[in-house]
């Protein structure tokens, strides 16, 4: 069954399950609302809400591109110049250690208010699988080619290219799905500690305005956008390593 | 290029403190093919690594291994394992030409060689499948694609480390056919663990056994290869090959 269509069923089942709840108990609306309520205000909302999905999507694109692209940097030099895996590895597990909530104020002051703090959050949580996930691959080729190439008195750089680099191609993939799904959150996650726009900046408000059918509209959205960000960026992968399934 | 000579003197190997084998002496002789059998982890393997150079260097390994016209081994030989480490992201076309990939031919040599290897492909059998990718191809094509990949390295040696051991036997028997035809005046180096299969290929056959390993020579075929099974120095051989064997693998035990 298509993956895209069995989330859509566990979905639908989950929000029958909801109006169930809230229809059994008859649970007030700023507790929890019924999903028709969310619905309405989703329809209702749907300026605000499309105005602020707009930079959160920015910030989870470019966040999760350059987070991408430093990953594989970083990736690629603690596979290929060995003192700095010595040096740097642990840096690395410190930036790890250090929940992003706490970092994400400091990175606000550092970076202001506006896009560039909350990209930083999402390359902050995102590089470090993307990273790990490429060296992994990268360290990992089977020995029978390597020794193969070695035969052919192969170039080293060529060696990488036709063949370190593929086979660690299916690894890098699996980094990266981590990424697409983190890479929402780390957006948000920048946008609550510090923001003047954004899904995570309009959750904030109608928080404080106890409109929790838009929160949860919100919510809907960020999970909508989460799901199709997740399942183009697999289909992409997919393709590309295509001799992997 | 015509095949040169190999000579294998004093060859020594250790794991830590194991001895795998200890002052080996070997002639591989142009255009023949040698033969070596032998109880598995006996160190066959080891043995053809070290003529490949590939064993660690920080292994130690001595004794020198030289080939008839003073030109390096390493830049003459071309490798063909057990398994047929196909790259799955290639098509078989692109994997019989991997060789030039990896060492950069000039984009002006590319068409004539991949014509060449098309022709190989073609001898091999395999002209309907040079767009397919490995995971389409069945074992037997797979290692024929492996074979065709190390004839494109055109290099006088080839070293074979029990290549078509993973086949059932009728893809065995036409796969020693096409090798013995292919490898023709070649040097080859060739590990098998099967006798039948060693003395249908076989100019010289060898058994590796006892520890430290040593090289025993069994046998020295005369009659053109391959042979049938109904050739008569097969069928003369193969008994003493099965009595020697068994006792190699009886003091390994």
């Amino acid at each position: 069954m298509n993956p895209v269509f069995r989330s859509m069923i566990v979905c639908l089942i989950l929000i029958a399950l909801w109006q169930a709840i809230v229809s059994i108990w008859n649970l007030p609306g700023y507790l929890l609302p019924a999903p028709v309520q969310v619905l309405t205000a989703l329809y209702n909302q749907h300026q605000i809400i499309t105005l602020e999905a707009i930079p959160t999507m920015i910030e989870t694109l470019l966040g999760f591109l350059l987070g991408i692209f430093f990953g594989c940097l970083t990736g690629l030099m603690v596979t290929f110049f060995r003192p700095l895996k010595f040096w740097l590895l642990p840096l690395l597990i410190i930036s790890q250690a250090i929940p992003t909530f706490a970092i994400a104020p400091l990175l606000v002051i550092w970076l202001g208010y506006g896009i560039a703090s909350k990209i930083a959050t999402t390359i902050l949580m995102i590089f470090f699988p993307v990273a790990s996930a490429f060296h992994d691959g990268l360290r990992c080729t089977e020995a029978g080619w390597l020794n193969l190439a070695k035969t052919m008195n192969a170039r080293e750089w060529r060696v990488f290219y036709y063949i370190r680099l593929p086979a660690a191609l299916p690894s890098l993939a699996s980094g990266i799905r981590i990424a697409a799904v983190a890479a929402p959150i780390g957006a948000i996650v920048g946008e609550w500690v510090g923001s003047s726009q954004g899904l995570g900046y309009l959750m904030l408000n109608a928080n404080a305005r106890m409109q929790i059918d838009v929160m949860f509209a919100a919510l809907i959205v960020i999970i909508v956008f989460a799901l199709v960000l997740y399942f183009s960026v697999d289909k992409v992968l997919r393709s590309l390593v295509s001799w992997n399934s | 290029m015509t095949a040169p000579t190999i000579h294998i003197q004093n060859a020594s190997l250790a794991y830590g403190k194991t001895q795998v084998f200890a002052n080996i002496n070997l002639v591989l002789p142009a255009g023949k093919w040698v033969s070596l059998l032998g109880p598995s982890g006996i160190g066959k393997s080891s043995l053809l690594r070290m003529i490949c150079g590939l064993i660690d260097p920080r292994e130690s390994v001595r004794g020198t291994i030289t080939a008839g016209n003073h030109l390096p081994v390493s830049q003459q030989i071309a490798y063909m394992a057990q398994t047929d480490l196909l790259l799955p992201w290639l098509t078989v076309l692109e994997n019989a030409t991997l060789g030039l990939k990896l060492r950069g031919i000039p984009s002006g040599q590319y068409n004539s060689l991949s014509d060449k290897a098309r022709d190989l492909l073609d001898k091999a059998g395999l002209h309907q499948a040079t767009h397919l990718y490995p995971r389409q191809l069945s074992g037997g094509m797979r290692q024929r694609v492996a074979l065709v990949r190390t004839l494109m390295e055109d290099k006088p040696i080839v070293l074979m480390d029990e290549p078509f051991s993973a086949l059932d036997a009728i893809t065995r028997y036409k796969l020693q056919h096409l090798a013995a035809e292919l490898l023709r005046n070649k040097t080859v180096f060739f590990i098998t663990h099967d006798p039948t299969e060693a003395l249908r290929l076989s100019d010289d056959i060898y058994i590796m056994q006892g520890f430290p390993a040593t090289l025993k020579p069994i046998a020295s075929l005369v009659s053109a290869a391959p042979r049938e099974l109904t050739n008569r120095e097969v069928i003369d051989l193969q008994a003493l090959l099965f009595q020697e064997l068994s006792q190699a693998a009886g003091e390994a035990a």
